[in-house]
This record gives structure tokens, sequence and C-alpha cells, in this order.
């Protein structure tokens, strides 16, 4: 396919092997802060690739998995009300909160579609003027411009019955948390490619210059984070900490100018729970108030006493400091069929990529 | 949190479906036929080996892009008989229709599996129609049986993969499942996806010409290659190893793909089968499939590398290796 095969080329995938091979033989630990690398690593066989020095550790990268269970309680009790529909992105509906799922809910009867845009959710609100359209707002910098537009397309079309339950996460306080809390020795970030398009590299700044920590901004394709990885590798060894994009072709230093606009105009910086990490100072989007009637905690509900599944540790495995195999439940009452914690449910979860591929 | 009611990702082809048969229905039905859990049973009757296979046809919308729900429903049936290595004969039909289902849509689809089964060479000789109350059924469901002949050497099963064998299949994986889901969500492509919908007995029949000696045939419909490759995998206890390289996709899916965060080993095709067979005989098999309508764009994808418990192993693009797992759930399409 043209502008992806160039960048799967088995002969140049090794070249850039052995030069990473050549410069290093360090014990080295790199993170990926992205779940759509997390999977790009696997579903390439990359990790088994590398020389056995370099040891890539997966963070909190996914959505899904830093969505604390609170929230899937919040929004399972808005889809019981009385003439709501919640609409959401695929990856959430078997995600479980302390008793149930979306799926489940739906199984019971609760209206609940499944989404491919925020546009898509105005359109239901729209088609339903007698309900309450509640869009659940997971994701990172990428999704929040176009939940931001949708909110203000909302306003201006004067569609007052959609609202947005937002859980909307910025990546760089939790990268910030990882190193403040020394859990894991990391050498190196392989920052999110997708999220830099939006945010631009300025925002990584400070783990270079204060941490030390070298920072590559990387693409999704193969070659793309074999190049990271040796970008990163190559500033290890020459002792320099700096922030990097080997995705130029997508990621510019300032960002998207427009997508940031508009996150800025709808959305105030709030502390926010990460599931796994906990509370992170300003690392969370909510609406601004004068946008408060599209923020779905308007609305009262009763949310049941959170339950973590026992013996669960995706918290540790989101923090990169235990591999999914290390939990006791791993393979064995948590599988993808039967997920007990979100790291199992997403398809960008680790769990399910060592479930799937490893 | 334990399961106890039955959710969609059963109905997926996946690990769940899986496990529905293999601790529900196996257990319940016990029987050496049921057991091999292939895509029909062929029994033994007075010297006669008769292949034997039903399926049910539920597909939303009931017209997409190269085919509609009444091909699907001869042609599917047709495709399992085939994957016993048949000579389908005669089928049975049964419509569950709702109440207030426009007259208009049933003879579309009726006339369309007349014409599909002249094509396919099969009769449809009994049938039953049952109208349930409205919002009892989603519009129409189909169910076809089917009976075919299979040819005396002839001993095809899932269970038979031996090491060494090859795996080829019949051309481009995914596009039914693209064609199905681009239509249903109003997804927009640039260019058209077509379904694949297509009769595989007369491929079957050209291959058998080549060699009665085909250990394994099985059309990869829900779940995907992928999950077919696992259930052979796991029946016939051997490790198989494909090249990511060499697996056919039409461009318009992969794109498709690479925007949905879909997998495309994962979706459904509905004209595909996927061919167990020794390597000696592989060239010309392969020369042979590709004279055929639905085998032009044959490939070898693979081969069956060890004994083991069964698992299916992917050679990437670059010189990676990674394991193919089955379906769980239905795919969705990701957050970001």
């Amino acid at each position: 396919m043209k502008y992806v095969d160039e960048y799967r080329n088995k002969e140049i995938a090794q070249k850039i092997l052995r030069q990473i091979k050549g410069i290093s033989e360090k014990k080295i630990n790199l993170m990926e802060v992205c779940g759509t690398h997390t999977v790009a690593i696997f579903r390439n066989g990359i990790r088994k690739m590398l020389p056995s020095n370099i040891n890539l550790i997966s963070g909190p990268g996914c959505p899904v998995c830093v969505t604390p269970i609170s929230y899937v309680d919040e929004i399972i009790a808005l889809s019981r009300k009385e003439d709501f529909i919640i609409t959401t992105f695929g990856d959430m509906i078997r995600v479980p909160g302390s008793t149930s799922t979306l799926e489940k809910e739906k199984t019971d009867g609760a209206d609940i579609r499944i989404v491919y845009s925020t546009l898509d959710a105005l359109k239901i609100a729209q088609d339903n003027s007698s309900k309450e359209v509640v869009f659940m707002g997971v994701g990172f910098e990428t999704t929040s411009p176009t939940i931001a537009s949708a909110v203000l397309k909302a306003q201006k079309d004067e569609i007052n019955n959609f609202s947005v339950l937002s859980v909307a996460k910025i990546m760089p306080p939790a990268m910030k948390a990882l190193l403040e809390g020394k859990e894991v020795n990391i050498d190196g970030f392989i920052c999110p490619g997708h999220v830099s398009a939006i945010i631009g590299s300025e925002p990584y700044t400070f783990i270079a210059t204060q941490y030390k920590v070298p920072c590559v901004i990387c693409g999704f394709e193969p070659l793309d984070i074999l190049q990271g990885i040796y970008m990163l590798v190559k500033q290890i060894e020459d002792g320099r900490a700096e922030v990097e994009i080997q995705y130029e072709r997508a990621v510019k230093p300032e960002g998207n100018k427009i997508a940031l606009d508009k996150i800025n105009e709808v959305f105030k910086m709030v502390d926010s729970d990460w599931r796994g990490i906990g509370n992170i100072p300003l690392s969370g989007l909510e609406a601004k108030d004068k946008y408060g009637k599209f923020n779905a905690r308007k609305f009262e509900v009763e949310i049941e006493e959170t339950r973590e599944p026992k013996g669960c540790r995706c918290g540790e495995v989101l923090r990169g400091v235990i591999i999914p195999s290390e939990c006791p439940l791993f393979r064995k009452a948590c599988s993808p069929e039967n997920p007990q914690g979100a790291c199992m449910v997403s398809t960008e979860g680790t769990c399910a990529a060592y479930y799937k591929y490893n | 949190m334990k399961e106890d009611r039955i959710l969609l990702s059963h109905g997926s082809g996946g690990k769940l479906s899986f496990n529905l048969i293999k601790k529900l229905f196996l257990s319940n039905f016990n029987n050496p036929y049921l057991k091999r859990l292939d895509d029909g049973a062929v029994l033994n009757i007075e010297g006669l080996k008769l292949a034997y296979t039903t399926d049910s046809y539920t597909v939303d919308p009931l017209f997409f892009k190269g085919g509609n729900i009444g091909e699907l429903a001869v042609y599917g049936t047709v495709n399992d008989l085939a994957m016993c290595g048949a000579t389908p004969l005669y089928l049975s039909c049964s419509f569950i229709i709702e109440e207030g289902f426009s007259l208009n849509l049933l003879e579309k689809i009726v006339s369309s599996m007349r014409a599909a089964s002249a094509i396919a060479k099969v009769d449809i000789v009994t049938g039953d129609t049952k109208v349930v109350n409205k919002g009892a059924a989603d519009k129409i469901f189909i169910n076809t049986s089917g009976v075919g002949i299979v040819k005396e050497g002839v001993n095809i099963s899932g269970s038979n993969a031996k090491v060494g064998d090859v795996v080829m299949i019949n051309g481009p994986i995914g596009s039914h499942g693209i064609a199905v889901l681009s239509e249903r969500e109003g997804l927009k492509f640039e260019t058209e996806i077509k379904s694949d919908t297509a009769p595989l007995s007369s491929l079957v029949a050209d291959m058998l010409e080549v060699s009665k000696d085909i250990h394994v045939l099985r059309d990869p419909t829900r779940g995907g290659l992928s999950t077919s490759l696992n259930e052979i995998a796991l029946s016939s206890k051997v490790d198989i190893e494909i090249n990511e390289s060499d697996i056919p996709i039409q461009e318009e899916v992969r794109a498709a793909c690479e925007i949905l965060g879909y997998d495309p080993l994962y979706l459904a095709n509905e004209g595909k089968l996927v061919a167990f067979i020794p390597s000696e005989i592989a060239p010309n098999m392969l020369k042979k499939m590709k004279k055929n309508k639905y085998g032009k764009e044959s490939k070898i994808i693979g081969r069956v590398v060890k004994k083991s418990e069964g698992k299916v192993y992917l050679n990437t693009t670059i010189g990676g290796k990674r394991i193919v797992d089955m379906l769980t759930g239905e795919q969705l399409p990701r957050i970001c």
C-alpha cells in the first residue's frame, strides 16, 4: 500500500537493527506510552527482533486502561436512567465496572450505541430530541479536539440534549508521575505519535531537561519504531537528553494549533484519577463552566461503591512495574473473554497484547 | 464477573463461540461426527458417504455490496458441504420473517436464492416458513441445510493437517467483513469494497481432480482466517506458520483496516477457502486453482511446521515472528 509499505521494508529493518546492535551493549529500558505503539510492537514481532540488552516496557498508553473503575460505574449508572442513550467508542463497552459492563447493560436493555466519531453521537442526539445523549469522553489529546468540536457544534446548533462525561486525559503529567514514582528505571521514552501531532514536542521538554531522560516522538509503522529506538539508544550513548521527532511527516514542534485552540476553548485542566497511578494533578480535561450544559456531570446519579477485582495487578502493569505474566490472574482468571481488569479488555491494553501476541 | 447470559460475542465465531460449542453443545450432543467440529458431518450410510450441514443467516444489512442474505444462505451452506469435499446436491430452506416485512424485498431475496442455487448446481427441495410478531425477529432470518455426496477416497477434516503440508488460500481476505461493516455503519471509502460472496464447490471439484489427497479444507467465514487456522491447529495438534507478506489482501481492505484499527486476519470472508495439502502436489494444485473463476488469486501462505498443542505463528513482513490467536469477542473500533 502506498505510503505504508515503504515503512515495512525487511531489508531496511535489518539494517536499523544492525545499527542499534552496533552502538550499544548497555542494558537499556525504553518505555512506550501509547497503546498503538504497544500493539504495533507486538503485531510486527519487534520485541523479539531487538538485541537482548534493549528492553521495551509498556506504560499507561491505553486510554481505556487508565480509565478508573468508578468512571465506568458512573456511565453505567447513567445508562440505567430512563430516556438516556449512551454513545461510546467501541473498545469501552466491555470494560468491567465494579459489578457490570456496558455490554451487559446493553443485553439488559440499556440503549448503548457504538460510534466512530463524536459527530455521530451528535447526530444521534439530533435524531432523538426527546432523549438525553451522553458521549463517553475517554481518550488522550488525540481524541479531545474532536470532543471539543462536538461540544462547539452542539452549542452552535443548539443541540441541548447532548453532553459529555469526560475523563479525557493529558499524557505528559502521567510521564512525570512515573518518573517521580521511581519504581521503574526508564532510560528513554518512545513518545506517542498521534498525541504529539496535536500537542507538538514542547510539552515533553521538561522530561529531557529536568529528568535527563531522552524522548523521541515516533510514528507507528515498524520502521518508524525501529528508527525511534535507534535515535533513543544513540542519545543515551552520546550522553544527551533531548526531545527529538522521528515522526516528522506528522508531528510539528508546535503541534496542531487549530486542535489546541479547540481544546483550550472548551476544556479546563483538572486533577484526574488514573487507574493504577492514582490522582495526577492537572492531568485531565473537563468542560469549562460556560459549556456546563454539555457536561454530563450535571445529571444526578447514584454510583455504586467501587470494587476492584481481587488480585488484579493492572495498576502495576500500567506503571511498567510488572509484565502481565507476573500477575497471578493472567491467562487464568483473566483472559480477553473474561477480563478482570481493563488492560485485558482493550485491544491496545498491555495484558491483551501479551495474551494475544506473545 | 462470571457470564450467566449469552452475549453477542458468543456468536462471533471466536473463542467464546468455540467454548460454548465445546462446553454446552458438544458435551450434550456428544457423538463422533459432531466431535470433529468440522463444517459439516460426513455420514456413512450403507456404503454411501453423505455430507450434511446446516447454517442460519442473520445479516444486517440484508443487501450489501457484492451480495445479499439470500445468496449468502445458498452459498454458505454449499461451501460448508464443499469444505467436506462433497458435491453439494440438495438444500432445505426455512424462513423466519418479522411481521410487516416487505414482500418486495422477500421476492428479491428468493429470486437471488434461485439464481444462486442454479450457479451452485443445487436444488432447494424442502422448506418452512414462520412469521413472528413485530420485534420478535430482526426483519428476516434464513436457515438452510444441505446434503452432498463425498467421493470414495476423499477424507477431508480439520483434524487431518500433517507436518509438511502447505497452506493455500484462493484469494484476498477480508472484503466481506469490510463490505458489510461499511454498509451497516455508513462508512464511505474512496473505492467501493465488494463482498467476496461466492460458491466454492466448483473450485473444490477442480482441486479434487488434481488429487484426492487434500487433508483439510475450511472456509474462513466469521472469525476470519486466523480463527480457522487456530481451529485446524487445535484439531490436528500441529503448529502452523504463515507469512504476512504472502497473505493476499486488497489494497482497499488493507486501507480500511488501517483506518479502523482492524486486523484483516479476523475479518469474515464468504468466498474463501484454506486448503492444507502435501507439498509435492502444491504446484499442480495451484495451477489448477488459478484456472477456476474463484481461485484466480490463489496463493501459498504458509505451512505446517511441527506436531504440538496447536499454535499459529505469523512471520511478519519486517522479519519478526508472533502468535496469531483466535478472535476474542467482536472486533471493536478503537479509541485513538
